[in-house]
């Protein structure tokens, strides 16, 4: 039987899935335990005894300094800003990539501006955020929806524009105004199309969190690995960096599952 | 004067000509159907009358008014495939129209006059044999079932015209077949005037009151987009026999040919 033609069953492919996993946590526990052999100081490649260790002490004990319990500060601080940032840019995107994929009086006239914002890189303009707004939560932000909202703008755009011509047609033979082909068939269609952009977005959103973060700030899971990284404390950078992609993963599941929840003509092949 | 009166029309694209010379009188309650090779513009015909395109020459006249130059709430559309809302059920698609024209800005009934309408809706539904799947997506339905939501949805508003494009080509020849039924009683019941265009010689030659062929009369074999198609048949239908629709179908896969070659 050719390879193209083997399908895995169940059990394998779960097998098949957690493969690599195990061989990477696999290596890792070898390369670490040789070194620490050598030198049981090492900070580099820790074990999981000083993971844990570092781990109870940054999520389940007060910081002997102010009393918080960092972990937790950090990651309420940083998925404050992640959830606004994200959320701003979500409902820009909406209102301008509506307008710019229904009406060709507005495409014309802000489709090539937004075009042109989508390519401006946003750490290049992260000075001038902090300077415009200061160092504080607002600059933050700000990078967030300058980095996010372009795209998802072009991206609901041309959701919108993906509509089959023969709807907007039935719409107005049914009487619309061009304010009800806006709420009645564009809005209701792209919602889903929209979280769907959300869910990509999410990636760029978390690499502008940490890149302010790290920059400028008091707080938060990025501020924490780059604050730590100076005593080489490989034992809280690794659990923090496991801990941001637990984060992402269910952020983007439960993204998935309200779409699902929410729209279930679209995920049933309605579109 | 008639209903529909089309004045000597041409629709050209540059140097390409579609149509050429269409001359034709329409009174109220007929129902036409168009038939012809494809590229003949059938197509075109059917969205200079719903407005989605504009005579290149020539006047088109609802009423002796020229025809308004955007598709309006008076002239119901049905195509091939795509002329329901997916993200609304039934129901909602048959209310859509009901509600945008009584609440301009919000675009949604509540309370008594939405259950008012909904009445509407429901009786519609039953007349097109849809009640059982009211609450069902348009995903849900099998292609029959969506044509038939389609017809619903445009005739709940009462149009003066009711347009269909190739409605009915993507169906299995059963299903066809009670879809003319169905489209008959309706259009027996509203009195709406109906333009159907078909693929079908058939369907075309037994469906309605008016049968309309459109072919080219010359031809060009070097260029066959030289000469544009106008309407070579214009027969009441009942009257037709055996030789006159060997006549049209010989004629109309002759400019096929010509057309693809």
């Amino acid at each position: 039987m050719r390879l193209i033609n083997r399908h895995p069953g169940r059990s394998l492919a779960l097998i098949l899935g957690l493969l690599p996993f195990l061989l990477i946590i696999l290596i890792y526990g070898i390369a670490s335990q040789e070194r620490l052999a050598e030198n049981p100081n090492d900070k580099l490649l820790p074990g999981l005894e000083q993971m844990t260790a570092a781990v109870d002490r940054m999520a389940f004990q007060e910081d002997r300094r102010s009393g918080d319990i960092l972990m937790w500060q950090d990651t309420t601080a940083s998925l404050a800003r992640l959830g606004m940032g994200v959320g701003i840019a979500a409902l820009l995107a909406l209102a301008v990539g509506l307008l710019n994929g229904t009406l060709p009086l507005v495409r014309a006239n802000l489709a090539p501006l937004v075009s042109a914002l989508s390519m401006v890189p946003p750490l290049a303009i992260l000075p001038i955020l902090f300077i415009v707004f200061g160092l504080g939560e607002l600059s933050k932000v700000m990078l967030i929806v300058i980095g996010t909202a372009p795209i998802m703008m072009r991206d609901v755009a041309q959701r919108v524009r993906e509509l089959p011509g023969e709807q907007l047609i039935k719409l107005q033979t049914l009487g619309a105004n061009s304010w009800q082909v806006i709420t009645r068939m564009a809005l209701p269609q792209v919602l889903p199309r929209l979280i769907d952009a959300v869910r990509l977005s999410l990636g760029p959103a978390w690499l502008f969190l940490i890149a302010a973060e790290a920059i400028a700030s008091t707080e938060g899971l990025g501020y924490r690995i780059f604050l730590v990284r100076r005593y080489l404390a490989m034992d809280v950078i690794l659990p923090y960096v496991i801990w941001i992609t637990i984060l992402a993963i269910v952020i983007d599941q439960c993204l998935r599952l309200a779409n699902r929840r929410l729209f279930p003509w679209y995920n049933a092949g309605g579109h | 004067m008639s209903f529909i009166s089309v004045n000597n029309v041409w629709k050209e694209y540059g140097d390409q000509v579609i149509l050429e010379k269409l001359n034709l009188e329409v009174d109220q309650g007929e129902f036409c159907t168009l038939v012809g090779a494809s590229g003949c513009g059938k197509s075109t015909f059917l969205k200079m009358l719903l407005g989605q395109e504009q005579p290149s020459r020539g006047e088109l006249l609802l009423e002796g008014q020229p025809f308004p130059g955007e598709p309006d709430r008076n002239r119901g559309i049905v195509f091939q495939r795509y002329s329901v809302f997916p993200h609304l059920t039934v129901r909602q698609n048959v209310l859509m129209g009901l509600e945008l024209e009584q609440k301009p800005l919000l675009g949604k009934l509540f309370g008594s006059a939405r259950r008012k309408a909904l009445e509407q809706v429901d009786a519609m539904l039953e007349s097109v044999g849809l009640t059982p799947a009211a609450h069902k997506w348009p995903h849900e339905l099998s292609g029959g079932m969506q044509q038939r939501l389609a017809i619903a949805q445009s005739l709940i508003m009462k149009p003066r015209v009711l347009l269909l494009d190739e409605p009915f080509g993507a169906l299995d020849p059963g299903i066809r077949a009670d879809m003319h039924e169905l489209l008959l009683k309706l259009w027996k019941e509203t009195g709406t005037t109906i333009f159907m265009v078909t693929h079908d010689l058939t369907e075309g030659f037994y469906l309605g009151t008016r049968l309309l062929v459109f072919d080219k009369i010359r031809r060009d074999p070097h260029d066959p987009q030289a000469y544009g198609a106008t309407i070579t048949y214009d027969l009441p239908i009942g009257k037709n026999d055996r030789a006159t629709f060997q006549d049209i179908s010989d004629s109309v896969s002759a400019t096929a040919r010509n057309q693809a070659a």
